[in-house]
């Protein structure tokens, strides 16, 4: 198939913006300005002062003296392509690969899309009455070439479908500055009597060449479709991504459902067939006031369970606001991965954490309550008790070292140590009693020292004593003396309670 | 054994009625004995406790904890009980809003503790969310939920989602305001008991607890005093000897 590509200029882009920002400024001359050379030069005129015969590229001196009324705005150079970046995005909603053409335009890679709107020509006309609407002056033109496109837009006086093969003869009585050449080899051209690309296009290309350089040639090819020519999209196209636009907004939960549960056996479906999974997808929602609203699931393994990933995407649903509605679905898989095929009857019978129902079911509880809350713990090689785990990577990694049981440890650990006081007769023995929160605890049993040092290359301070008590009611705790015994100035800890 | 056997009542209808009584009991999670011969839990005498004397697996059992001390016993306890249904290299859910639980000691309880997936909240009501769902997955061996409160309607879905998914669920009830009614199968209160070593050996002993079974669907609660010992939980009697010193790991520091 061949390719079809749309251009669309904007012909007033910053002033028609200005317009849009104060409707005041509607049918009156007005101008933007930026010094050069010491001199104040319009950069764009809006369209009243440029019937007034006011051009961009004209000192300002010159323009007042035309129109003693004009208005005059200071330049802001970013924001024209800030400008069309925004109507690019907005553009999407016609073909993902959208690109920006600077100054003041637009190119669009329509291939494969006119027939969503029925027609090339009711698909331009869509386009170009929606951007009317909104309030710019635009021209767009459709053709098999980038380069025809660009000319027809700007130059094109016939029609602005271009069929396809038919470049050569559209370009004939086009001016060369549809070609987008450079000042001086337009000067060139104008010294030689070529007016227009129909005196020169058939020209041999050596002569061309050793004239008016390789640009000539190369924008020629261009616009002929002998050269090829890339948009760079506006967001690269992912290579699994599904799009649904709808025929009417849509606004409803249900309809979101629908639309999800579409895409997403589009998108299994294709997994399916590559061999893949997909670990986090993507749903963006394109409002008719021009908003994107989006939902983003991810999954522990790789998967193209349709009915999982719905169930993921359904506890989303009540985030995404259609507010007007939403005129077009996508859904993207950001991160995919190969799946090995499920052989789930060997795991009958042995669950385990390799069971998919296992990792669907984090998946739902990640996508409501958050990633963050689930953990697994891994043993880390450290005498410290607060750094002897380590949080697991992810669901299937395997401990390195063995989980030590030879020193007693408890069954709660609090967070923080808490100060308690105790009685302790003499130096590295137990104490006798201890009050903890209130409360007088007798000791009758205990087992310790167990001296845990600090490690120096991470933090500083002093070891722990740790002992292992029972009281009079059988309750157990692990409690601990910061450093040194040091008579009654010693610190003691309570750290645990055992079972 | 429920069978009324009511004076004038045809042959039949007492069949069926005890036909209707045992479906009632497999139905509540109660298993038959032949259709397990070895049950995943066997607490020995304590067995005699419950219908059919088979531990109730596939159901939800409920641990009243009053003070911190009294939920590290609990968590012992039922950390012994997991361990026995992950046996066979199943995972463990464990849910909780204020978690002080030190995951390497789970491994004393015969857990693996990186089998064991955590997931820490804020508030109640997504623990109960998170619970429902992960007893509704069949994948999971047990799951085990410490949190303060549960109502009645709320254990109750809980005892319908098990029924359907046979998976064993552990409520831990850290500080109760009330201890309500609620659907769990089993009522548990587990308390610390002074640990016994052999006359005139110092240190502490193996974890001993006062286990009570205060409340069980058609079983008879008992009492009873049991040790953590060899990996297993085993009853002790009041005049019995403790186990001897060389099974015992001591941890002299």
């Amino acid at each position: 198939m061949s390719k079809r590509f749309v251009s669309i200029w904007f012909r007033h882009l910053m002033t028609d913006w200005l317009v849009r920002k104060q409707p005041g400024l509607q049918n009156k001359p007005f101008v933007f300005t930026a010094p050069v050379h010491n001199r104040m030069i319009i950069t764009s005129a809006s369209p009243a002062a440029e019937a007034q015969g006011i051009r961009a590229t004209m000192p300002l001196a010159d323009a007042k003296a035309i129109v003693s009324a004009l208005e005059v705005f200071d330049d802001q150079p970013e924001k024209g392509s800030q400008l069309l970046k925004a109507l690019g995005e907005w553009c999407i909603r016609y073909t993902p690969v959208v690109g920006l053409d600077l100054p003041d335009g637009l190119l669009l890679d329509v291939s494969g899309c006119t027939h969503l709107w029925e027609g090339e020509r009711p698909y331009l006309k869509e386009i170009i009455t929606k951007l009317r609407a909104i309030g710019y002056d635009v021209r767009g033109a459709m053709a098999d070439t980038i380069g025809t496109a660009w000319a027809i837009s700007r130059y094109g006086k016939v029609t602005p479908i271009i069929n396809s093969g038919e470049q050569a003869a559209a370009l004939i009585t086009l001016p060369p500055a549809a070609l987008r050449l450079e000042e001086d080899v337009l000067a060139r051209l104008q010294k030689l009597g070529l007016y227009q690309i129909g005196s020169f296009m058939n020209m041999p290309r050596a002569v061309l060449r050793r004239r008016f350089g390789q640009q000539l040639l190369l924008r020629l090819g261009q616009a002929l479709g002998q050269e090829t020519e890339v948009i760079e999209p506006l967001y690269p196209v992912s290579p699994y991504e599904e799009r649904l636009p709808c025929l009417e907004p849509i606004r409803t939960a249900i309809g979101i459902e629908i639309a999800v549960k579409v895409l997403l056996e589009q998108l299994c479906l294709r997994l399916q067939k590559e061999g893949k999974g997909l670990r986090t997808a993507i749903l963006k929602g394109y409002r008719v006031d021009n908003r994107m609203v989006h939902a983003e699931i991810g999954t522990n393994r790789p998967s193209h369970n349709t009915d999982h990933l719905f169930k993921l995407f359904e506890l989303k649903i009540p985030c995404i606001e259609p507010a007007l509605g939403i005129e077009l679905f996508t859904l993207e898989a950001l991160k995919v991965e190969d799946v090995s095929p499920s052989q789930e009857a060997l795991w009958i019978g042995n669950p385990g954490l390799k069971t998919p129902a296992v990792a669907e079911l984090l998946d739902r509880v990640a996508g409501k309550i958050g990633e963050e809350n689930i953990r697994r713990y891994l043993p880390a090689e450290h005498y410290w008790p607060e750094r002897s785990i380590r949080p697991a990577a992810d669901i299937e990694e395997k401990p390195t070292t063995a989980w030590r049981t030879d020193k007693p440890r408890p069954v709660q650990l609090l967070f923080k140590p808490e100060p308690i006081e105790v009685t302790a007769p003499i130096p590295d023995y137990p104490p006798m009693l201890f009050r903890y929160k209130g409360k007088l605890h007798e000791i009758r049993k205990a087992d310790g020292p167990e001296r845990i040092e600090r490690e120096w290359w991470l933090d500083g301070g002093d070891h722990r004593d740790y002992y292992n008590v029972e009281d009079a009611e059988g309750q157990r705790y692990w409690l601990f003396r910061s450093g040194h015994y040091s008579g009654d100035n010693s610190q003691w800890f309570i750290h645990g309670f055992f079972a | 054994m429920f069978v009324n056997q009511q004076s004038g009542m045809p042959a039949e209808k007492a069949d069926i009625i005890s036909q209707l009584q045992k479906d009632i009991l497999r139905l509540q999670g109660f298993r038959s004995k032949s259709a397990d011969i070895t049950p995943d839990i066997d607490l020995g005498p304590v067995n005699t406790a419950f219908p059919n004397a088979i531990f109730p697996t596939g159901a939800v059992h409920e641990f009243l904890c009053a003070v911190k001390e009294h939920s590290a016993a609990a968590t012992g306890f039922v950390s012994a009980l997991a361990g026995n249904l992950m046996r066979h290299g199943g995972a463990c859910i464990w849910i909780s809003v204020a978690r002080t639980l030190f995951p390497p000691s789970l491994k004393t309880f015969g857990i693996e503790p990186d089998k064991v997936i955590f997931i820490d909240l804020q508030r109640i009501k997504d623990a109960l969310w998170v619970l429902e769902e992960a007893l509704k997955c069949e994948g999971i061996a047990a799951v085990i939920a410490e949190i303060p409160e549960i109502s009645f309607t709320q254990s109750r879905r809980l005892q319908l989602v098990v029924e359907q998914s046979k998976v064993t669920g552990f409520i831990l009830r850290t500080s109760p305001r009330n201890a309500n009614t609620t659907a769990s199968v089993s009522r548990w209160k587990i308390t610390p008991l002074p640990s016994e070593l052999e006359e005139g050996m110092p240190g502490v002993g193996l974890p001993r607890w006062h286990v009570e079974l205060l409340k069980v669907r058609n079983g008879r609660p008992g009492v009873w005093k049991m040790e953590w010992a060899d990996g297993k939980c085993v009853v002790v009697s009041d005049n019995k000897a403790p186990a001897s010193t060389q099974e015992r790991r001591l941890k002299a520091g």
